[in-house]
């Protein structure tokens, strides 16, 4: 865990629906726990990390504090488009001319691939030591709830796509500096979520692979979440079978063989990833981020 | 729990069903158990998925499917005894080609659409293509509807974070084919002026200072080879808009019973509201439920249960069943969330199912939920 921690930036991603917000959220709470001064950035969400801690979605764009050494921040790209403005232009009149004008944003809005440049320019500038945020104070790491799969590694790939159809010019200086971050395993990891379940483990190896393709990066760390209890042994599951008249212990053997498929796709994801992955519980109540941060800290 | 209403009648009179809801809930198997559904009652369907399982495109005999529909084999089905009356027809959108041939359909000439379609920007952004995939999924949909002679398309939506992106991507393509972005980067001096009124210029020279000149002279051309194409791409929107708000399509709400898949849905209900769009019904996917003797609690549970298990494993039983409640009673609520922010006060609620869907026999199972056959 500690090795994660010296990371400027942590990006987790994976499926949809596999719980990615609420392992970013318990990430965020291993690294201020840790003392670090965390951010946990969600991408074109609405309040999710927030609501994960039980809290009222803050305005867009605002970085909040949600616990000692714990902020959160939900970028929008409006947003950040209008903040990388101010901050390119001579003039906060002149940025204002442009950003009523609404012709850059018309353009930003349509563009392919301008959205996921503008978001990734911000978390850029979160993880800067020397914040271009007037009056900002510097993080010691960023996690970011990334998009799902696909999509999170086209983020990450925005600044080298940019910069390569720009070709020159500060569009495109920019998005290789952003890209020099991005691509340095020394200050970014890479972390994905799955499910035990075939589709989520399949598109976990696909991530695997087009993120070492495109991007030259790892997987750091694999996390299996939401994972069924594993309670029975054999000996006992044969002894269950024969008690199966019980409603109860019909149920029982239902979860012992949703229990088994998992332990098998627990073992394609290890054979596909090359990697042991972290294991968290599902809790039936609803997550318990004080008890899948304890989890992490543990296995990671 | 047996749906009252299957949605065999919830669909009546429909030709276009859009299946939306957040990532990993169960869209695509949903579409293609309606679509399959449909098919064997006797219509001529097609079911647009856009990155189906491999083993699901697998079962349907679709697995080397390209940018058009093909008919799935009745052989492939009848083994799992489906009486195919109708037709059911598959396809895996790829949004690039879907962009590519709209591009090729629209172009006034053979040269522009060259220009376009080698522009060094277009080929770099088109394959980059997150923000597009949901324009190309909705102009797939209305060449199919136009020219496919379909009874109904199902069509499953982008694995999109934001239901908006689906629902505005007409308007967004046309903002920026007609909009002024376009205009200034036509004409950049003297006449953008004139359109843009005074600060213009300014805007202008701040763009190129800011985009550097290689990137201005390549849109340029690109937007200048695209301009034989506005009017087109401007009819096209427009009839894709008209479509997506025509009585005969309908959206379903699919969810899982966790919190953003909820919170997913009852926003995108609102933006339907708000658009005027027609809402079908709520599908609520692979839900915990408690059998009959709900009430038996752990302790009873463990009693009844030592003499026969012992004592340990009795009490992990227990355990198992305490777990059960409190996950069927989250997910009741989160039902009873769904019903009241929808106003939907019969939803399809499908189970927790004994492994994926991924075949045709799931299919077949999830279909009987979806149609309120099972319960």
């Amino acid at each position: 865990m500690s090795a994660l921690l010296e990371r400027r930036l942590l990006v987790v991603t994976g499926k949809g629906g596999v719980g990615k917000t609420t392992v970013a959220a318990a990430l965020g709470l291993v690294a201020a726990r840790a003392g670090k001064r965390t951010i946990v950035a969600e991408v074109a969400q609405r309040g999710d990390v927030a609501s994960v801690f039980d809290r009222e979605g803050s305005q867009p764009f605002e970085e909040v504090q949600l616990a000692p050494s714990l902020f959160h921040i939900s970028i929008d790209p409006q947003d950040a488009l209008e903040e990388y403005l101010r901050d390119q232009l001579p003039s906060g009149a002149v940025a204002q001319v442009l950003i009523r004008s609404r012709i850059f944003s018309m353009v930003a809005a349509a563009t392919p691939g301008m959205r996921e440049l503008l978001t990734v320019g911000k978390l850029w500038e979160l993880a800067q030591l020397d914040r271009r945020t007037p009056g900002a104070d510097a993080y010691d790491l960023v996690v970011v709830d990334a998009p799902a799969t696909g999509h999170g590694v086209a983020v990450l790939t925005a600044p080298r796509t940019f910069a390569a159809a720009a070709g020159g010019g500060p569009v495109a200086r920019q998005g290789r500096i952003i890209d020099a971050m991005l691509s340095d395993p020394e200050q970014i990891a890479v972390i994905a979520v799955a499910k035990a379940e075939e589709l989520a483990v399949t598109e976990t190896a696909a991530l695997q692979r087009s993120l070492k393709e495109r991007m030259g990066l790892p997987v750091e760390r694999v996390v299996a979440n939401m994972l069924d209890p594993d309670r029975f042994s054999p000996r006992e599951a044969t002894l269950l079978q024969r008690h199966s008249v019980h409603p109860a212990v019909a149920r029982a053997l239902r979860g012992h063989g949703r229990a088994l498929r998992q332990r098998a796709q627990l073992a394609r994801l290890r054979k596909l990833t090359g990697q042991a992955p972290a294991h968290l519980p599902l809790h039936p109540g609803g997550p318990d981020l004080d008890l899948l941060a304890d989890e992490l800290e543990d296995q990671l | 729990m047996t749906a009252a209403r299957g949605l065999a009648a919830r669909l009546e009179g429909k030709r276009i069903c859009i299946v939306a809801g957040s990532g990993g809930v169960g869209k695509t198997t949903a579409s293609a158990a309606l679509a399959l559904g449909l098919a064997a009652a006797g219509q001529r369907v097609a079911v647009v998925t856009i990155d189906p399982a491999r083993r699901l495109a697998d079962a349907l005999g679709t697995g080397e499917l390209g940018n058009e529909p093909r008919m799935v084999d009745p052989a492939v089905l009848e083994p799992h005894g489906i009486e195919m009356r109708g037709e059911l027809w598959a396809m895996m959108l790829d949004p690039k080609a879907t962009f590519d041939g709209l591009i090729d359909k629209l172009a006034p000439d053979a040269r522009t659409r060259d220009d376009v379609l080698g522009n060094r920007i277009y080929a770099q952004l088109s394959s980059a293509i997150a923000g597009s995939q949901e324009f190309s999924a909705v102009a797939k949909l209305y060449e199919l509807h136009r020219d496919g002679g379909y009874d109904a398309i199902v069509l499953d939506t982008p694995p999109s974070r934001n239901a908006l992106d689906f629902l505005d991507a007409p308007d967004r393509l046309t903002d920026f084919f007609e909009g002024r972005a376009l205009k200034l980067f036509l004409v950049p001096t003297g006449i953008a002026g004139r359109l843009l009124g005074a600060g213009s210029g300014v805007v202008f020279g701040i763009l190129k200072k800011l985009t550097g000149v290689n990137l201005l002279d390549d849109a340029s051309v690109l937007f200048r080879a695209m301009g034989g194409l506005i009017e087109g791409f401007r009819e096209r929107a427009a009839a894709v808009k008209a479509l997506l708000a025509d009585p005969a399509t309908t959206f379903l709400v699919v969810a899982s019973p966790e919190r953003e898949p909820v919170a997913e849905a009852i926003f995108f209900r609102q933006k339907l509201r708000e658009a005027q769009m027609a809402f079908g019904g709520l599908i609520v996917n692979r839900v915990a439920l408690l059998g009959a003797d709900e009430h038996a609690d752990p302790v009873a549970i463990r009693a009844a249960l030592r003499d026969g298990l012992g004592d340990a494993l009795a009490a992990k039983v227990a355990a198992d069943a305490e777990d059960l409640r409190l996950l069927a009673a989250r997910n009741a609520a989160s039902i009873e969330r769904l019903k009241a922010a929808l106003d939907e006060p019969d939803p399809i609620v499908v189970p927790r199912l004994d492994g994926e869907v991924q075949d045709v026999d799931g299919l077949l199972v999830l279909y009987r939920y979806l149609s309120g056959a099972a319960g």
